[in-house]
């Protein structure tokens, strides 16, 4: 039933991290990737899902400036530092939303199995690709 | 069964709290166990003793004080948002230098890993929110 | 491997419900909660796409039908309303739950 890899002394689980709220109108977005932060330390088989409004975390050129409160988006594109390095994008949510990937941040990662090769973090998948993605976790967090 | 609940609601305004609170005592009740109830985003705010709803109603933090006390409930409130909403035990007021503490009977405050080790140890892990 | 979905939000409100059925597999569970449970009322427009996805099966809780109003015979065919313990037993019999909130 379980597929979660037993590897004697520490369990890998697999955990999905779903974002499916815009950031700044509301804490979510900011507390999740907090979470997802201090997880990186459990050293646990991460996964990120950004869907519905959750697109828009994932924006280019966000400034703050002027609403008094902390751009985090600058994190995002650290998640390779801290081995988070799959990110799964809905095409669909962003095509309701007039988006392309273009709209997004470039987000990296260093492949320390492909000699430090950088890869990209970022993986479009449509709806039906997300919902097996969701479908082969062991544990799902949505703020 | 292991359950670890995630509560991200505060109380009142929501009723994930509730929601929250009738879900874990059917799984106690039926004979499961519980690993852990972790208080997040605005769920930080349950675990406050100073709340006063009046007579005929519902006191959300005692229902869960007492079912903690009941069942040996591990109760925790995620530091880093309960210092963003000054939710505060007496160690961590003292290091703040602040000049009291609120938290309820049954709850502890701790950091975000024991969110992780819940989702790690439980074998199934059931969020309530807004 | 098999998910059990919560839907807290009224679907006349948010897009939750939706949004959740779309990424439901076959084999899933859909649990309406809270105001979500508006969504199991019979001749809506979220009842009819609830009833277009035969692959998952549907629930509503019933102490929040009942504190809404909302009968069983106002709901829509295929709807099973189950009680906490019933949420217990439907997070029990599917692998992991994820709650669209």
């Amino acid at each position: 039933m379980n597929d979660m890899a037993d590897t004697g002394e520490q369990t890998i689980k697999k955990f999905l991290y779903v974002n499916r709220k815009a950031p700044y109108g509301t804490i979510y977005a900011l507390e999740s990737l907090e979470v997802v932060l201090i997880g990186a330390a459990f050293e646990q088989d991460v996964s990120l899902a950004f869907l519905d409004d959750g697109v828009f975390q994932l924006m280019k050129g966000q400034d703050t400036a002027d609403i008094g409160v902390k751009n985090f988006s600058p994190t995002y594109r650290a998640l390779g530092d801290f081995e988070v390095t799959k990110l799964f994008v809905e095409k669909e949510s962003l095509e309701e939303r007039g988006l392309s990937e273009d709209d997004l941040m470039e987000i990296t990662y260093e492949d320390e199995d492909d000699d430090w090769e950088e890869k990209p973090s970022i993986h479009l998948v449509n709806r039906s690709e997300l919902a097996a993605v969701m479908a082969e976790q062991d544990v799902i967090l949505s703020f | 069964m292991k359950f670890g609940i995630v509560v991200n609601e505060g109380p009142y305004t929501h009723q994930a709290a509730d929601t929250a609170y009738q879900f874990t005592k059917s799984v106690l009740e039926k004979g499961h166990d519980v690993y852990r109830v972790f208080f997040y985003h605005d769920g930080v705010n349950v675990g406050t003793r100073m709340t006063v709803p009046p007579q005929d109603e519902r006191h959300i933090q005692r229902n869960w004080s007492e079912l903690a006390e009941k069942y040996d409930l591990d109760m925790v409130v995620c530091i880093a948002a309960a210092q963003r909403r000054g939710i505060m035990d007496e160690n961590e007021a003292k290091r703040q230098g602040l000049d009291g503490d609120n938290i309820a009977p049954g709850f502890r405050i701790s950091g975000l890993g024991q969110l992780i080790e819940a989702g790690i140890q439980s074998d199934r892990l059931v969020t309530f929110g807004d | 491997m098999s998910i059990l979905h919560t839907v807290n939000k009224s679907p006349f409100e948010k897009q939750s419900l939706s949004s959740c059925v779309a990424h439901a597999s076959h084999g899933d569970a859909v649990l309406m909660i809270e105001d979500a449970v508006y969504g199991a009322v019979s001749g809506t427009a979220a009842a009819a796409q609830l009833e277009e996805n035969k692959n998952i099966s549907i629930y509503a809780l019933g102490p929040d039908l009942n504190a809404r109003g909302l009968g069983e015979a106002k709901l829509a065919e295929g709807v099973n309303v189950v009680d906490y313990n019933g949420f217990v037993e439907l997070a029990v019999e599917h692998d992991k739950t994820q709650s669209w909130l």
